[in-house]
């Protein structure tokens, strides 16, 4: 009888179900796993390094660029350093938009997550749901900062500028006639923050959707259920953050351990899984919908009853108004010096960790008090648990690969950086 | 939150003695320094001590220190790790300096915590610090074959070797880089109190 031997599969780095540029390489007895080996890096950009060519204001843009699902969180974590070192106060009002856009973006995050997991294990249905969703949030990204993706909107100090009073609407064109239009644009008659209330009574109901789809599926049960089993000591022991950790049951959320911003006046709860495999964690996924949801609605109402500034009135820091640097010699000094010179951070360092959607981002911030970061360390949540692939697909079927890197949520400019 | 720090350098100045440096807290966290010789005991003992319980090993990164602006002598490379603990719910920065500059070593994690396997590749790559005991030691994020620790501070920006596809050999060739590095903002250090917010300047 022949020898059967174990084989090699090379798994990307073009592959539909990588999630960009992820290779692996599967050693296989048979179909299933022996022994899985990401290679990463084909997206390495060395945005560490990069920053610490550029002034600390120069460097807020890259951090966008690393995870370019959910962007506000990672310049949220790096604008939270920078102003830990400067020992500024950010004003209450950015504070509270800050925490509104951070949830937005963590269902902007979690929808193209369950989309493209349940996509990647053949449920084709359920991303053009979970799309129709992302599209309005996509707007209020636009609306708020100019961009969909690469916001820039945080800004050390504060936030770039006020929410818009109005939210831009469609206008008909070949492809949208006016019935099509007035429709659309029903729900943006008003401010963002009107259109941002109507999403979120709008969204429990898309959130029940996408439960009659998945949630009692047989074949989603049958491809999720038991696989990728994470015990809550291997997650601790594998530094797993975020839904990964919850998933296994461990009880762990930055908002609530360590409040940053205004979440401790937030009221919300944190959902925990039990069995610690794929399905858990998509469920604790769906739940932080509706607790992201609710802490929306609390920011959209305080926000509505609260005008006031949005970025420190401190120059070092944070520039002047337009107006004002038009019209006066000094803040015209200060301008230019900070767009050219850039701010001077004191020399210290810090670590700021946030509840990123996918898990902890930390930026770990050296400063030598130039007018650039000595060194930038960027913990991204995508980066241990993709080192786990190995122990959580070993012993499984190659079709349940995917299902565990769908799970991972896994984004390689993040993991990558 | 400022009791809760001096709980736990109490706690750690306990537990460890001499063994550790004297923690310091600034910006509202702890940072201890570790002799190379004695990380790998004060890790499993912050693990495991009842009342220290540092389970998870958030973040393990290289830095190289030869480029800051005030120092004065001292080892160039040192690994820092951001420790947190679940169950306490406090945080600890373990900064352990390589002695040796030409050749960075120290002891391995993986033992300790099993997510310092990619950190200290990671730091591998980027610094050349060697991980001493770490059961698979290779590059990750640079490119197969890649030359150099590019984080180091004396590794150009630019690097030194660009890719190109040749038509005449009909595949893709590496050559040295042909791009100047430029630097459009000068890196500055100001006198003291220049930067601080509220200061004059």
């Amino acid at each position: 009888m022949a020898e059967i031997k174990n084989y090699h599969l090379n798994f990307g780095p073009q592959h539909p179900a990588a999630h960009g540029v992820l290779r692996l390489v599967l050693e296989l007895d048979g179909e299933v796993v022996v022994h899985a080996d990401p290679h990463i890096g084909l997206l390495h950009r060395g945005t560490e390094k990069l920053a610490e060519t550029r002034t600390w204001l120069q460097t807020l843009p890259y951090l966008d660029r690393l995870d370019y699902v959910s962007m506000m969180c990672n310049e949220h974590a790096y604008c939270l350093a920078v102003e830990k070192l400067l020992g500024v106060e950010v004003p209450i009002r950015a504070q509270y938009i800050r925490v509104m856009m951070d949830e937005i973006t963590r269902i902007l995050n979690h929808l193209l997550n369950i989309g493209t997991h349940a996509l990647d294990i053949g449920a084709m249905t359920m991303v053009l749901y979970t799309f129709r969703e992302r599209e309005d949030l996509m707007d209020v990204y636009e609306a708020v900062s100019g961009a969909r993706l690469h916001a820039a909107y945080y800004r050390p100090g504060g936030v770039y500028r006020d929410l818009p009073e109005q939210m831009p609407q469609y206008r008909a064109n070949r492809f949208k006639n006016d019935a099509t239009v007035k429709r659309l644009n029903a729900a943006r008659e008003g401010s963002v923050l009107d259109f941002i209330e109507d999403f979120t009574n709008r969204f429990p109901a898309c959130v029940a959707e996408y439960h009659t789809l998945l949630t009692e599926n047989r074949i989603w049960k049958q491809r999720t259920v038991g696989v990728g089993v994470v015990s809550p000591e291997d997650a601790l022991q594998l530094s797993f953050t975020g839904p990964m950790l919850r998933g296994s049951g461990v009880e762990w959320d930055v908002r609530k351990k360590q409040p940053y911003e205004v979440y401790d006046r937030m009221d919300f709860d944190i959902p925990v899984g039990t069995n610690g495999d794929c399905y858990d964690r998509y469920l604790v996924r769906m739940e932080e919908f509706l607790q992201s949801n609710r802490i929306i609605k609390q920011c959209v109402e305080w926000l509505r009853k609260n005008p006031g500034p949005v970025i420190i009135d401190d120059h070092k820091v944070a520039p002047p108004s337009r107006e004002a640097m038009k019209g006066n010699m000094e803040e015209l000094i200060h301008h230019f010096k900070l767009f050219t010179e850039g701010m001077h951070v004191p020399p210290g360092e810090v670590y700021a960790g946030i509840e990123h959607p996918k898990g902890e981002f930390g930026v770990w911030a050296v400063s030598d008090g130039a007018n650039k970061p000595y060194r930038i360390k960027l913990r991204s949540p995508g980066f241990p648990h993709l080192a786990a692939l190995n122990e959580m697909s070993k012993g499984h079927m190659i079709a349940d690969v995917t299902a565990i890197i769908g799970t991972i949520d896994l984004v390689l400019g993040d993991t990558d950086r | 939150m400022s009791a809760k720090l001096e709980r736990l350098c109490q706690k750690l100045k306990e537990v460890f003695g001499d063994r550790i440096g004297e923690p310091a807290i600034s910006h509202g966290e702890v940072t201890v320094m570790v002799l190379a010789a004695n990380y790998r005991d004060v890790a499993v003992t912050l693990r495991d001590h009842p009342e220290l319980r540092f389970e998870q090993l958030i973040d393990l990164s290289g830095i190289d220190y030869s480029a800051a602006a005030g120092r004065a002598g001292g080892a160039r490379f040192a690994a820092v790790c951001h420790l947190l603990s679940v169950s306490q719910n406090w945080r600890l920065r373990l900064r352990v300096f390589a002695t040796d500059d030409a050749s960075p070593m120290l002891p391995t994690m993986t033992g300790v915590w099993r997510g310092a396997d990619w950190y200290e590749r990671e730091a591998y790559d980027m610094y050349g610090i060697v991980f001493e005991g770490h059961p698979d030691l290779r590059r990750i994020l640079t490119d197969y074959g890649f030359v150099g620790h590019p984080f180091r501070k004396d590794f150009p920006i630019s690097g030194y070797v660009e890719m190109r596809y040749d038509p005449e050999q009909q595949r893709v060739v590496y050559q040295p880089v042909t791009i100047e590095p430029r630097e459009v903002t000068p890196r500055i250090v100001r006198e003291e109190n220049y930067g601080k917010a509220g200061g004059r300047g």
